[in-house]
């Protein structure tokens, strides 16, 4: 049988199928902050926390109110994403008319209060969350829980359903439009600060849904989010600040570069990101699928 | 007059020497640990509480000792730990720093106590290397070492049949030293190490790691990782049917904290080695209720009453030379008189800083054998005092002098 690179090929199919599973969670995150970058011009420091509190929501439905996984897959984002809005509406509406970094300064300073108050209150170890999906099937070159295999499919239709009801669709024309002169749609009788504020309710609700989906497949804790979301930056920025497609792309990709890394050489799995991220900033600064401004 | 004011002032000194010789000895104890990361649950402030509450138990006021507990977060980086260090020896007058878990900043904070000539009493961090080749004569490791642990489990697992082993570790000193003492362990007892994969601290992902152990075909796969790390491993293990597959997983350092975290549904049935249980004397069980009233319900750790007997016995030396001021001599002092609690009972601290006494051997109850929240091990084995740790004839410690 060959061999390439040492590694045999049935090895090879299963990091890359493994690298798609983690790029989902990439896509899904970076999308949601690239929709709310897009469209609100907020860089939403707040993302991670907001993705660990849809993790805490799940468990929290399923602990107190016996709300099993599907229920809470609906439920938690959608909770999520009305403490987002209130969130913009009585802080971060604020803060438009001013520099980039006083909304990036906001949405840090609440993340850092969620998660000190999910630390206080469950400890920093975090929480079992059953597998609802348990079993699997075997591909022949690997395993493939089930409960991964949902993720992968999940996350795509997401991501692909997100991408198309802004590019392809009316509502996405007005939404596109807000960004560029918010001024004349509003004159067309659309409620802009209406539409922003359920714009960001959305991304965050993206960023709470990937937690729902992460809490059978990782640990259950308050710092879940912060581990992730500077690699998820980091994924914007080489994609492209707010470019959807961008988001997209470049979450499964670099899920795949890392998932390779890991084989190759797992010292580097959790730096390559960022290597990848200083030579496009080099090349191309405004990312992949980024336009210059 | 200028007479008077001369004796006046003369006499106000000798007083303030009267006054200063019947002074409690002033001694400052920081616990540096991690307050709020991934091993913030089995030290943490819990560590600090056990370290309050060692001061109270030992009745320092009524011995003449006035005791000031300090605590940090070090935030598992060494440049943060030892600076937090440096600044509490220098700056705010610490004597001795306990806890501090993370070996690659417990390392680097024994090397700044011994420059300081200061105390440092260690029970959170793992690697050997703190009694072996880096051992100096101002640190005791209270607790358990990675070698310790790689003969209560790695023994254990080699004797049952589980002679093929592939390991996920930790790429920082301690995970080095957990796979190095453990594949010892496992070769000294005819087993093989079939392979090892290093893993970045604080992944969330043990999948493609999972994979590569599975692709092995060893029998056993080996988690020389802690805390969220080996929490997340022994979880989507289950997801990816490593043990389904006939593979079984050994978690080399597993604390209270991470069974409470996995549940006892996925972590049901795991061996671990560990130098304390709760629930298993009338003594521990009468701190972990202490400690649970102070602590929301939360039961101690081993690290937790590892740092709890430490204090008790610093203080105790103390108390014997009346000064905390020369760090080394204090360590003297605590490695001539025996050490005595409640909690790990009678044993002694060894001339290379080692606090000797019994390990145990648990297993992970099944959810229907447990009573609730907290009670997670029945005791498989106890593993003497005399042979639960590296024996001084295996030691690189340069303390120890070679007969």
């Amino acid at each position: 049988m060959f061999e390439l690179l040492g590694i045999p090929p049935q090895a090879l199919f299963g990091q890359l199928l493994l690298g798609l599973i983690n790029g989902a969670f990439y896509a899904m995150l970076s999308l949601g902050l690239a929709v709310i970058f897009g469209l609100l011009n907020v860089i939403n420091f707040t993302h991670g926390a907001q993705y660990m509190m849809g993790a805490f929501g799940a468990w929290m439905l399923l602990n107190y109110l016996g709300v099993p996984f599907w229920g809470a897959l609906v439920l938690s984002p959608i909770i999520v994403a009305i403490i987002g809005m209130v969130i913009e509406r009585t802080l971060l509406r604020r803060l438009y008319q001013l520099d980039h970094l006083y909304g990036l300064l906001l949405t840090f300073g609440l993340a850092l209060i969620f998660e000190g108050l999910f630390r206080r209150q469950y400890g920093s170890s975090g929480l079992p969350y059953n597998n609802p999906l348990p079993g699997g099937t075997n591909l022949g070159f690997m395993f493939l829980p089930n409960y991964r295999a949902f993720v992968v499919v999940a996350s795509l239709v997401v991501c692909f359903a997100t991408w198309f009801v802004i590019e392809r669709t009316k509502l996405g024309s007005y939404l596109r439009a807000a960004t560029e002169r918010p001024d004349l749609v509003q004159a067309f009788g659309i409620d802009v600060p209406r539409m922003i504020t359920l714009t960001y309710g959305f991304g965050v609700g993206l960023a709470a849904l990937a937690g729902v989906l992460a809490a059978p497949a990782y640990q259950v804790s308050p710092t879940m989010g912060s581990n992730l979301i500077i690699v998820v930056f980091a994924v914007v920025v080489i994609g492209g600040m707010g470019s959807i497609m961008g988001a997209i792309l470049t979450g499964f990709g670099l899920g795949v570069i890392e998932g390779l890394t890991k084989v190759f050489y797992p010292e580097a799995s959790s730096t390559v990101i960022f290597v990848i991220m200083a030579i496009v900033l080099m090349v191309k600064p405004a990312g992949l699928f980024g336009t210059a401004k | 007059m200028r007479l008077a004011a001369i004796f006046l002032a003369a006499s106000s000194l000798v007083g303030i020497g009267v006054a200063q010789a019947a002074d409690p000895v002033p001694v400052k104890i920081g616990v540096l640990n991690d307050q709020s990361g991934l091993y913030a649950d089995l030290g943490g402030p819990g560590s600090v509480w056990a370290a309050k509450k060692a001061v109270e138990d030992f009745g320092a006021a009524a011995k003449g000792l006035k005791v000031e507990v300090l605590a940090a977060d070090h935030q598992n980086k060494a440049d943060v730990g030892t600076s937090i260090a440096r600044q509490w020896y220098d700056v705010d007058g610490v004597d001795v720093i306990v806890d501090t878990p993370n070996s690659g900043i417990a390392l680097a904070v024994s090397g700044v106590t011994k420059e300081k000539n200061k105390v440092f009493i260690n029970s959170g961090a793992a690697t050997s290397d703190l009694t072996g080749k880096a051992c100096t004569p101002n640190t005791v490791h209270w607790t358990y070492d990675t070698w310790a642990l790689a003969n209560g489990t790695g023994k254990a697992i080699v004797k049952t049949g589980g002679d093929t082993w592939f390991f996920l570790t930790a790429d920082y000193a301690f995970g080095h030293a957990l796979e190095r003492d453990t594949s010892k362990v496992v070769t000294d007892n005819g087993g093989k190490v079939l392979g090892s994969v290093k893993v970045p601290l604080n992944n969330a992902d043990f999948s493609s790691f999972l994979l590569q152990a599975q692709s092995s075909k060893a029998k056993i796969v080996g988690l020389a990782n802690a805390g969220g790390d080996t929490i997340n491993s022994i979880k989507q293990a289950s997801e990816y049917g490593i043990v389904d597959g006939g593979q079984k997983l050994a978690g080399l350092l597993i604390f209270l904290t991470d069974v409470h975290s996995l549940g006892l549904k996925t972590a049901q049935g795991l061996n671990l080695t560990a130098a304390w249980y709760w629930d298993q004397t009338d003594a521990n069980r009468t701190f972990a209720d202490a400690f649970a009233k102070a602590n929301g319900g939360k039961r101690p750790t081993m690290v937790q009453a590892g740092v709890y007997s430490g204090v008790l016995h610093y203080l105790k030396a103390v108390e014997a030379l009346k000064s905390a001021k020369d760090g080394a001599a204090v360590v003297a002092e605590m490695k001539k008189i025996p050490t005595d609690d409640p909690l790990f009972g009678k044993g002694e601290v060894r001339i290379d800083g080692r606090h000797i006494h019994p390990m145990y051997l648990y297993e992970v109850k099944k959810p229907s054998e447990s009573k609730g929240p907290w009670d997670y091990y029945t005791l498989k084995a106890t593993i003497p005092a005399n042979e639960a740790f590296r024996p001084l004839s295996e030691s690189d410690c340069p303390l120890v002098k070679k007969g």
